[in-house]
């Protein structure tokens, strides 16, 4: 979904751009807390994780693909704040070096398919949070819930900004209903790819996902009698 | 799993699909791409020109680690270091 510089005119690229760069500043002071020593690792590699999954366009309709767009599994692995840096960095790498992407809508991407995906991601794995069983085995399905919300929502996004500030005279309508179809379609991608990820670390390390803590915190201790005791 | 066995496993499944996986991917346009095509509006979109040229296998890879270096560097530097948590 890399907004390419001329779909919008000047004036809103200019305001994505200041808004993107609020935002990435936000998330400069809130990643503060979400880091230590223990964490800290995983996030420069969640990073790497989902620029090297933006790569793989999956076919969705007649000649048309998508691929990942990352936010909601890397606000669930490392927290809504460092999700957004991770975003962020990897749109930067795949605008100037490979020109992914256009240079005045570097902030209309970072908006889009980093702030919107991380806040919607995270927002629809929080609340399911509250709803689901505390159990670690409920939290890749929510991240994959989260992550099929967050596709068609970016989708919307660009719409909302292509009625502010479109090149072209188009029908909004017909825009949208377009654009939500097929990110509907490459959402099922999205949610695949990130309960298989998210599930695949809740497996070997559950401590370092940063969407699993609240359950593991919840986690009684159980005193459990040997068996020999209870004989 | 050890957190650096962690961290090797994850680094070469990321190496692996930017390398390898890579090469079957889908070269269709995609949804933002396609949907300005039916509606008449890709001609309003330019592009600059790449440094890296397009995606394949050694640009990939250079990407990821460039990523790595990057996110890893400003996330690790932002950590809450232990001597920080001790002194409150």
């Amino acid at each position: 979904m890399h907004v390419p510089d001329g779909f919008l005119d000047a004036p809103t690229s200019v305001a994505t751009g200041v808004v993107a760069a609020a935002a990435v500043g936000v998330a400069l002071r809130g990643a503060r807390r979400e880091l230590d020593d223990r964490t800290a690792p995983l996030a420069g590699l969640v990073a790497a994780f989902v620029f090297a999954t933006q790569m793989l366009n999956f076919p969705v309709a007649s000649g048309t693909s998508g691929h990942l767009l990352g936010g909601a599994l890397a606000a669930v692995l490392v927290g809504p704040f460092t999700g957004l840096l991770c975003m962020a960095t990897v749109f930067l790498v795949q605008c100037l070096l490979f020109a992914d992407g256009g240079i005045t809508a570097l902030g209309t991407n970072i908006d889009l398919m980093g702030v919107l995906t991380v806040a919607v991601g995270w927002s629809v794995f929080k609340a399911l949070q509250l709803v689901l069983p505390k159990r670690l085995s409920m939290v890749a399905p929510a991240a994959g819930v989260a992550a099929l919300v967050s596709v068609p929502a970016a989708a919307l996004g660009f719409v909302g900004l292509y009625a502010v500030g479109g090149t072209a005279d188009l029908s909004l309508d017909h825009l949208a209903t377009a654009m939500v179809g097929v990110h509907l379609l490459i959402g099922i991608g999205e949610a695949a790819i990130t309960t298989l990820a998210v599930g695949s670390i809740v497996a070997v390390r559950p401590d370092l996902v940063h969407g699993a803590r609240r359950v593991l915190e919840t986690r009684e201790l159980v005193v459990r009698a040997p068996a020999q005791a209870q004989a | 799993m050890r957190t650096r066995t962690l961290a090797v496993v994850v680094l070469l499944v990321a190496l692996v699909l930017a390398g390898v996986v890579s090469r079957f991917a889908s070269s269709d346009p995609d949804g933002l791409t396609k949907v300005s095509e039916n509606h008449g509006f890709a001609g309003t979109g330019t592009t600059h020109h790449s440094v890296l040229g397009g995606y394949d296998s050694l640009s990939g890879v250079i990407g990821v680690l460039l990523v790595l270096a990057l996110a890893g560097g400003l996330t690790y530097a932002l950590r809450r270091r232990r001597r920080d948590d001790e002194r409150v």
